[in-house]
Order: structure tokens, then sequence, then C-alpha cells
């Protein structure tokens, strides 16, 4: 990992796939159609949780021009006793969440779609389909679906012995939380909320399927995963995997929201019924209704501290929302939000917590932000209590090597107290705040990070280039990232590599672009397949000399002999084998198939400073860095990038973006006029500080870096603003309103 | 019902194309006309992704009825490059790593050199509002913002 | 599935026929920016869209013979933003176009299809009112001139009557002394629907205020003429507590609802900032005009 010896890892080349996304061209995947292409549109319910007595689909299936009309009998039933998990998510619902079963579960689920010969008579046949419903009662936020009287979604959910809308529960126990806060000098307990917030890619979901006469089956669509597209049609369809050829198009942003599958079964099914392509692409309002937003959530965080600073005892209770199915991210915020530290007395439970809402998908890093923010919160209060600095509290405490977190694992080689360090030592943590009402706030962040399934396939052209095919859509830069590990490895021209993504027909089976682990799982086959295909060359050139292979070494994309008493030959560049390749034993090429173990978890510290405009309750931020612990950055400019996008998400949740329900159910802001994303003129230069720990269980020194860094964000905001104001907030977001709210109460009391 | 025949200038070209009277310019361009470089993200005029130039002028391409190209210039992303030469922001962009998922992409170049057309130099914050109506959710905005300026200050050397 | 027609007539005869021959079917397109949305959102439906873009007035920015401005119903705000005289004389109203939207919005959205809109939030709207704009519409019984405050009737309505369209606005002469702001709370810093609006349209002789007017927006049912806010105004030096009352005349004008957008309390309270911020703006710009 000698940086200086690296020609490629660790520079700022151009993406291979630049020119095409600059130009237009990149092939999204609403921009695919087909001849003979038919358009299909869902009919979603009007009602936040219903009976389906019926639906009647025949005045649509008579309007002239409708093709096909699909509802849930088309799917294979999944019985909602029997689970059949794939992945983080279960048959069940996903069958239920793209065309409801027995019930409509929140307003906008999908009931049935029409495929008609134009998207206009595809909506008016929509309207045509009569649905009989028997209005339920209902309830969309935590407090409203755990009341007694609350209408349950399920019979089967069950807790304490009683029906509940409690689905799950997880608990990460160390040592003895009691004894640990009896020994405490100072204890903080509070408690939090925070909105749902959707992950915000600016492409909707769509999709063009087909299916032929014989079952063969092409899906063109976008998402994190076309195995996982493939793997869901044929479970929902019945048609066989081997029949489905899941094509990745571009995808043009995901944040885990796109690790599930909303439209191409559904597609599948219209077509199939239709004998004609289905094109189907969400709206921005569908997109804002009916996919999932993350949970919103309450937790109470209660930690114990010495004078000196030394935790002792850390307890949470983190209530996620999971929407209209089970499977709210409990984990990632139960398990993250204390792993950071060196504690020896943690409970940390979450509940999964069902409601009328649209059922939560993955969103960067799914939980770990909300359970961060309850613990960064109270720590920076504890900090306060004990007068000391943030941030040298939190070093103080700081998970090491060797330290058993909470949720099991022991860390071996982690760059938390690097990280921290960095930070203290950044000019920004060193500089002042000079305005009367500004603030700065910290916080730190971890995720788990992942391994699991990849292939790859590393092919040497007949003129001597390279191919090289991985199985993840690339959603942030990762072909560029491959493309400097594959030149740095084979010795060759960066721009000698082609990188492409293969579909579910030419490259085995590889999982989801998600839990920041393309590029460590991928980095991983290509590197075992690169490392074959040296083998190759050597032995090729070995063949063209007439010595032995062992004798052979392959330097700066030559293969040279391995001493001079293996022979005098003048050395062999891949072009000049890949010229010979016939005659020295046909192609040259091999791939590669792991399930790939020691992604090490995530690290990241925010530094943030604001200013309140306090008549208003505007805030605005000033400054704001990024340090993380990014393993090696094979492509800094990508990692500088997803720190940055970290960043601007977490200022997103922390001061404006929120789903608002109005009184009957329905989202009200299903818009990005009225669902506040930050845009440009919102946003400071974003400051990013990469600490480079290598990770020794990977070949590159790789750690994921995309997910920890939004960890950090609202609760780095959300002490930033209370340093600001000296009035701690609890409830996110921090939109003016509620700002400005909290400065007059405040003022009235002391007036008081 | 009749559709309305429209004949304009894209990217230069004398265009003739066939209209419904209530379709987006936006829905001509990806449809009939095959120009997929604009994209829909919102269809509200909210995200920019879809954003052209009309006689020079930026405009949400979702909030302009396709019948009104009738006589008017359109330009797109796809009329940006001169043949195999990239604008000088295209480049920037691909320089600096100014794009991720590459979706607002588009929007954001054609949005960025109108804006250099008509300030060849502007400000931090000048670039910042201009961009305001182009959301990317990416980024962050940093590197976009920084290749913008650089492009315009590159395009202001060479200009000397 | 939707019969529409779509017609860009070249005179404004020809287009108050179609436009009155439709009888409520049709609507008027103008920039677009609210019309397509509310097209693809459902909201309207019309069977005839009059494109008013190929009639010379109503594109056209003109300066009176008095020395005021008219300005075409369909001037975009880029187009106005470019005008060489107009954001000088009229800086506030040219701010609050200005604001609508986007940089992309602003190529199309113009300050007639803001007021036609009838939102209570339209910025250009308290603007207009501060300035004491007068708008001239057509219909089929002939001109006729509107005051900006009373053509609003309530949310999404005007009270245009049935076949008329609106032709330009008429911005009075700018004395020496004088001169206009406007801001508006949104929770970003663009890209928002204003939560409040104020535009104060005022003119200072020796230091003090000799005339004032102050539109609202966003927190009644239309946008409003504070008449108290300016009485507070006219006469003081623009000292604390004029502005101060000016203030509390804007926040008891309120009749605010709650919404997604912002509470009956916020909207109240902002009102009689942002009346602070914005006299202060207009003040200074006053007095640079001497």
């Amino acid at each position: 990992m000698n940086d200086q010896s690296n020609k490629w890892i660790g520079k700022r080349t151009i993406r291979p796939d630049g020119v095409d996304k600059v130009t237009g061209r990149a092939a999204y995947a609403a921009d695919n159609s087909m001849p003979g292409m038919i358009w299909a549109k869902v009919l979603r319910s009007p009602h936040p949780h219903a009976v389906i007595r019926g639906i009647d689909t025949s005045k649509a299936e008579a309007l002239p021009g409708v093709k096909a009309v699909a509802t849930a009998k088309d799917f294979v039933d999944f019985p909602l006793d029997k689970p059949v998990p794939i992945g983080i998510q279960d048959m069940r619902w996903m069958s239920r969440n793209m065309l409801a079963r027995e019930k409509a579960l929140f307003h906008g689920h999908p009931i049935a779609a029409v495929a008609a010969t134009s998207q206009d008579i595809a909506a008016e046949a929509c309207k045509l389909i009569e649905v009989d419903y028997e209005v339920l009662p209902w309830a969309v936020e935590i407090d409203d679906a755990l009341k007694p009287d609350a209408a349950k979604l399920f019979d089967f959910t069950e807790f304490d012995g009683k029906p509940s809308n409690i689905a799950g529960k997880l608990e990460h126990k160390k040592g003895d939380i009691d004894a640990g806060f009896a020994e405490a000098d100072v204890i903080i307990e509070r408690s939090f909320t925070t909105r749902p917030v959707h992950q915000g890619y600016i492409e909707p979901h769509a999709c063009t399927v087909s299916v032929g006469a014989d079952g063969s089956t092409t899906i063109w669509s976008s998402s994190q995963g076309q195995f996982m597209v493939r793997a869901m049609t044929s479970f929902l369809t019945g048609i066989p995997q081997s029949s489905i050829r899941a094509i990745p198009a571009e995808i043009g942003g995901g944040f885990g929201g796109k690790t599930i599958c909303y439209l191409e079964p559904v597609a599948a099914v219209l077509s199939r019924k239709s004998g004609r392509p289905v094109k189907m692409v969400m709206s921005r309002e569908e997109v804002m209704r009916a996919t999932g937003p993350t949970s919103g959530s309450k937790m109470t965080v209660k930690i114990g501290a010495k004078k000196d600073g030394t935790l002792v005892a850390g307890q949470g209770v983190f209530y996620l929302q999971a929407g209209a199915f089970p499977g709210s991210p409990i984990r990632g915020a139960a398990g993250c939000s204390f792993t950071p530290y060196t504690i020896p007395n943690v409970l940390s439970t979450g509940y999964d917590v069902v409601s009328n809402r649209s059922k939560v998908a993955a969103y960067r890093a799914p939980g770990a932000p909300i359970g961060a923010y309850g613990v960064e919160c109270v720590l920076d209060e504890v900090a306060q209590a004990i007068g000391m600095d943030p941030l040298e509290l939190r070093l103080k405490n700081i998970a090491r090597d060797g330290t058993k977190a909470v949720h099991g694992p022991v860390f071996q080689s982690i760059g938390f107290a690097q990280t921290i360090e960095a930070a203290i030592k950044s000019e920004h943590y060193k500089s002042k705040l000079t305005g009367k009402f500004q603030g700065r706030g910290v916080a730190n962040g971890w995720w788990f990070n992942a391994g699991g399934e990849s292939s790859a396939q590393v092919n040497i052209t007949e003129d001597g280039n390279v191919v090289v095919t991985t199985g993840h859509p690339d959603i942030g830069g990762s072909r560029a990232s491959i493309a400097n590990i594959t030149a740095e490895l084979l010795g060759v021209d960066y721009n000698r590599v082609s990188v492409l993504i293969g579909d579910t027909a030419t490259i085995g089976y590889s999982n989801l672009t998600g839990g920041s682990r393309v590029l460590f799982a991928s980095a991983m086959v290509v590197t075992e397949s690169a490392e074959k295909v040296i083998e190759q060359l050597k032995q090729r050139a070995a063949k063209l000399w007439g010595i032995d292979a062992s004798a052979v070494v392959w330097e700066n994309g030559e293969a040279r002999p391995s001493g001079q008493h293996t022979g005098n030959f003048p050395t062999l560049t891949l072009a000049e084998i890949a010229a010979k390749a016939t005659e020295t034993g046909g192609p040259i090429g091999a791939g590669s198939q792991q399930n790939t173990t020691g992604a090490e978890g995530g690290f990241a510290t925010h530094i943030c400073d604001v200013e309140v405009d306090v008549e208003l309750g505007t805030v605005t931020v000033l400054r704001y860095t990024c340090i993380e612990d990014v393993g090696k950055a094979i492509h800094p400019s990508y990692v500088e990038g997803q720190m940055q996008g970290g960043i601007a998400q977490g200022i997103g949740w922390a001061l404006n973006e929120e789903y608002v329900f109005d009184k009957q159910g329905r989202v009200d802001n299903p818009s990005f006029l009225d669902y506040r994303m930050p845009v440009c003129s919102d946003l400071p230069m974003l400051e990013t500080i990469m600490v480079e720990v290598p990770n020794p269980k990977h070949p590159q020194g790789v750690r994921g870096v995309g997910e920890a860094p939004l960890v950090p964000g609202p609760a780095a905001v959300c002490n930033a603003v209370s340093n600001a104001l000296g009035i701690r907030f609890h409830d996110l977001p921090l939109s003016p309103m509620r700002v400005l709210a909290a400065i007059d109460a405040n003022m009235k009391q002391a007036a008081e | 019902m009749a559709k309305i025949h429209v004949t304009t200038t894209i990217n230069g070209e004398p265009t003739e194309f066939l209209c419904d009277p209530a379709e987006s310019m936006l829905d001509a361009l990806r449809g009939p006309l095959a120009l997929t470089g604009a994209k829909e993200g919102c269809g509200t005029g909210d995200c920019g992704a879809c954003s052209i130039t009309l006689d020079g002028r930026l405009v949400c391409s979702c909030l302009m009825l396709a019948a009104e190209a009738e006589g008017h210039e359109i330009t797109t992303i796809e009329g940006m490059a001169e043949g195999d030469h990239l604008h000088p922001l295209q480049q920037k962009f691909l320089e600096m790593a100014a794009l991720q998922c590459g979706i607002c992409t588009p929007g954001v170049l054609v949005a960025a050199k109108s804006l250099l057309e008509r300030n060849p130099d502007p400000s931090e914050i000048e670039v910042r509002y201009w961009l305001a109506g182009n959301l990317c959710r990416c980024t962050g905005y940093d590197k976009i913002v920084r290749a913008v300026m650089e492009t315009a200050a590159d395009m202001r050397e060479a200009a000397r | 599935m939707t019969d529409i027609r779509y017609l860009a007539p070249q005179t404004l005869d020809e287009a108050v026929g179609a436009f009155a021959a439709a009888t409520g079917a049709a609507r008027i397109l103008a920039g677009g920016t609210d019309l397509l949305v509310q097209m693809r959102s459902g909201m309207v439906r019309p069977g005839l869209i009059v494109d008013i873009k190929k009639i010379p007035e109503m594109m056209a920015i003109e300066e009176t013979a008095d020395g005021g401005f008219k300005v075409g119903a369909a001037v975009s705000g880029a187009v106005l933003a470019e005008h060489p005289k107009f954001g000088k004389a009229w800086p506030g109203v040219l701010e609050a176009i200005n604001l609508i939207g986007s940089t992309q919005v602003q190529g199309r959205a113009s300050a007639g299809g803001n007021l036609c809109n009838g939102s209570p939030a339209g910025d250009s709207v308290p603007a207009m009112v501060a300035a004491g704009a007068v708008v001239t519409v057509q219909g089929p019984g002939g001109r006729r001139d509107i005051k900006v405050e009373d053509f609003p009737a309530g949310p999404g309505k005007t009270n245009l009557k049935p076949g008329e369209i609106l032709v330009s606005f008429t911005l009075p002469p700018r004395p020496k002394g004088s001169s206009d702001a406007y801001l508006r709370m949104i929770p970003r810093t663009e890209m928002d629907i204003a939560v409040v609006g104020v535009g104060v349209n005022l003119t200072l002789e020796s230091g003090v205020c000799t005339a004032a007017r102050v539109g609202l927006g966003a927190v009644a049912p239309t946008v409003l003429l504070v008449a108290d806010a300016a009485k507070a105004l006219v006469g003081s030096k623009l000292d604390d507590d004029a502005i101060a009352a000016a203030a509390a005349a804007c926040s008891a004008a309120c009749k605010p609802i709650d919404d997604k957008r912002g509470t009956i309390a916020y909207r109240t309270k902002v009102a009689g900032v942002l009346l602070k911020r914005t006299a202060a703006i207009a003040a200074e710009r006053a007095a640079r005009n001497a």
C-alpha cells in the first residue's frame, strides 16, 4: 500500500461512464423504449387503512386500448404466517406492498395496475376500476399506533402476549446498566423525536419489462441490484430466475431506496398478460406517497459519566416506524448508536412499529442517524455538564482496537481515535466563531458496512486492452475506482481498462449496491480475477520463451524473466501476449465469485457551524467539515463526494426535511416544492478530511465510505443550533417555526 | 383530437414534429424527438433536471408546451458538445468529479452554461443562486459549484 | 383522451374572442409555470389553451408619458430584470418578481400569471400592491383598470369578469426620495412558497416619511394593503417607535391559516419582523434616490 509506488490507486481519474453522463447519452431506466411497448399505471388506495372486499376490473378491461389489468391475484400468494426472507426483505411484505391483497395499508398503496396503449388511457382505465373498501380506523404516527385501542394492521403481531402494532424487538446488552449508572457522577436522560425523511433520489422508479410467449423475460430498470430485481420478480410471478434477464440501467440515485422493487414484478405480470413490452414510470408524487422514506422515530437516551469524563453506562430505547409492513431499521438505531464508544454497561433496545404509512426502505446507514441523533445530543450535554470539550470527551471514550462493540464484534483495526484527533487538530475546530447567534456542534457516527456476494470477470481483448465486468449498479462513480485498481494490478494505463456492469445473464450473482459494500467487495473479486489473469499472462510468456512459468514475473504491465539465469528474453507487454493468445492457449481472462468478509465498520466525525436568525428562526450553515476513516481512498474525488453528499443529506434531515401528513392520513407534501431538500444556495462549501487507516482484511485497504458520513449529521447540526442559542432541541426538524417557537418560549420563561 | 404540427429548431437543426396540444416540451423531447438527455425528476419545475434553453433563455421543459416551440430555437444537453469536442463545463465536470449518479447532470450543465454566457465571472453566491433550481441529491453541490467557477476562470483566461 | 385545443393568437381581440367564446373552459397560458403544474395534477382540464405570448402588448415594457412603466402581463421575470431602467425605479417590484421560482422559472413566469393564479402567497403581488400598481384588463365588454389590491377575490380566485384577460400592469412615476423593497420568509433560501411576504414602498423628504404603502402576502385569503402600517410610517422619521407600530399593524392585519407551510403564530410574528426589515431596505434605497 505504498502510496508512492501507486500509479493509479489514489488518483483522480476520469470515470469510464463520464462522457455519456455529461452529454445526456447515458441511458437511465425511463430512457428506454421498445417496439410495441405499452404503458402501465397504478391505481392507489384513497384510504390509509381499509379491507379490500372486492375489485371489479371489468369496466377498465373494456376500455379501448387497455391490454391488461393486474391485481394481487396475479401474484404468487405468500400466506401471512409463513416467512419467505430474501436478503433483507420478506416476500410476504414485498408482494403485498407491490399490490395490496387483503387490505390497503396506507394512502397510496397500489391496488391494481393497468397496461394500455397510452399513458392517458391507462390512467383513465384506473379510474374505471371499482374497489369495494371497508374503511378502517388508522394510525400514522408511532404514539397513535401504540395506543391500546389503536387499529391493528395485522392479526399476527403480538407484544407481551397482546395484539400490538409492535412487530419486533431487538436488544443489545453489555455489562450491568444499573451498576453502571450507580457509579456515575453525571446522568443525562433525554427524549427525542425524528420525522420520516425520504431518500430523495432525483430519478423516479422506472422499468420496461418484456415477457415473451416462451416466458423469457427481459427487465430494464434502475435499481440498486439487478439480482434483487430478478429474485423478487421470480418469486412474485413464478417465472424461474433462469428465464429472467434483469439489465441494470444507469441509476439516478438510490441511497437505499432502490434496494427493493415497486414496479418490475407488476410490469412482468402485465407484459405476460398482454403479450407486449410494458413500461412503467412513477411520478414524483407517487415516489413521495408510496416508496420508502426512512422511519420516523421516538427515543429515550440516558448516559452516565464520571466527573473525569469516563462514560460508565448508556441506555437507549428506540421506537422506529416501519410503515405498512414490519421491518424498520432498528438494528441500525439500536446497534450503531453506542458502538463508537467504550462503555462498560449498555442496554440498547429497538422496537419495530407498524403504522398506516408507506413501507420504509433503506436510507443510507438505515437507522443509524436516528440512534446517533439521540446519543450524540446527550453526549453533548454530558460534556457540558462536566465542563469538558465535546470532542475530548468523545476521544477519551472512543472505541479502539480490541474494544468489544455492544452488538458483539471486537474491533481489530479501526481509525476512530485518529479521526477524532484529526478533527481536534483541524483548522475548522481551532477557528473561533465570530457572531452573536453562532454555534458549533460536533457528533460522531458509525455504520456496520457490509461484505457479501460479488462476482467479477476480467477479460483481455485481442488488442491487449482490459474489460472488467462486475455486478453492482454504479451509483456514485464506483467504475472509476474499479478501473484504478485494475490498472494498478495489471500495470496498464487506466484508459485501457473498461468497466461494465453486467446483467443477470452475463455476470455471476452479486448482492446489492448498498451497505457501503460495492468497492469493498468488487475490489476483492476484481483483485482475485486480475491475479488469475496475471498468472495466465506469465504462463503465456513462459510458453513463448520456452521456460517455466515460475521463472516469469509480471511488472509494470510486462512479463520478464525473473533473473538472468532463466534466460535473456526481451520483455513482453500485455498487448504482445494478447496478440499471440490463440497460439499460446486461447482467450485470456478470469473470473471470481466470493462471499466477501472483513468489511470493517465506517466511522465519521462532523463539525458544524451555524448562525440563527433569532427573529425568523432560520438556521444558516456557515461551515461544515466531515472527517472520516476511509480506509484507503482508491479515488479520492468520489470518496470526498460521498462525504459531501452525506453532509448535505444530514443537514436536510436536521433542518427542513419531513413528511407532513394531513388529517386524512395522506402525505401532504409529496413534491420537491414542499419536501424541502437542500438546494444549492442553502449550503456552504463542504470540507472533507480523509483519514486513511487501511482495512487489513482488504487487498487495497478499502473500507466502505458511503453511509457513515450521513450518520452524525442530524446530531451535529442540532448540537450547533443548541450551542448557538443556549436552548437544547430534541425534536427534528429544526424548521424555522420550531426554532422560533423555542426561542419565544425561552424568552417568556426568562421573563417570568 | 388533432395533433399539432410544430416547426422549430433543436440544437441548430431545423426540426418538425407532431404533438398533442397539452403535451409538454419534455415529453416531446423524450418521446417523438428521442432526445432523452433532459430528465423528468418531478414534472413540476422543482428539480431542473429537464432544463433546456428556449431562444437562449434557460427554462424547464416540463413547464413548457411542446406546441410553444413553434418558430423558436431550442437547445438541449445533446447540443452542448461540438462533435466529439466537449464543452469546457462538461470536461471540467469530469475532471472534478462534479457528478455522482449523473441524473441531474444534464440539467445542471445546461443551466451552468446559460449562467456563464451571461456572467463570465460569477461569484460563488451567484453560482449557488443561479443553480438553486437544479436539485442534486448526491454531491452536496460542492464540486458542482467549484467546477462551474473553475470553468469560468478557464474560459476567461482563454478569451484573453 | 382529453380534447384540448391550443391557440396562439397574434392580437388581443382574437385572444379575448376565443377566450370568451370558450365560456370558462379556457385557460390563459403566459409562462405556464402554474398552468402546466395544475394540468399535470388534474386540478384543471382546460378545453382551450390561449397562449398570449405572441401578442405584442402582452410582452412589452414601456415607459409611460408621466415617467411610470407599463409592463405586459406575460413579460417574464428574466426579461424584466434585463430592462435597463425598470429595476432602478422599482427595485422592490423587480426583486419580488425575481423571487418567483428558480432561474428556469424566471425564464417564463410573469407578474400577470402570478396575479391571475390568485395565490395569497404570490411573491410579486404584495410588491405590486405597495407600488400602487394598476392593472388593465380587456374582455368582451371592453377595457377597464383595477387596482392590484382589488384584483384577488380569495385563494385561487380573481375579480376578472367572464372572458376578461389581464393585459398589463401600470406603475406610477417614481419621485425623488422614494423607493421600494420586498422580502419574504421561506424555510430554504430559494425554491419555496412564501410563508409571509412584505412589500414596502415609501417616500422620504428630509428624512421624514411623506408617503408609504405596505403590501402583505400569505397571511390572509388575499394579499393585503395594510393601511394602518402605512399610517404608522407616514409623518415619522422611521424611528424605532414608528417601525414598531407599523410592524404591529402588519401582525394585526394577519388572518392566516395553519398549514403545512406555516402556523398562525409564526406567520403573525414574522409579518412584523419582515415589515421592519423591508422598511429599512426601502428607506435606505429611498435615501440613495434623493
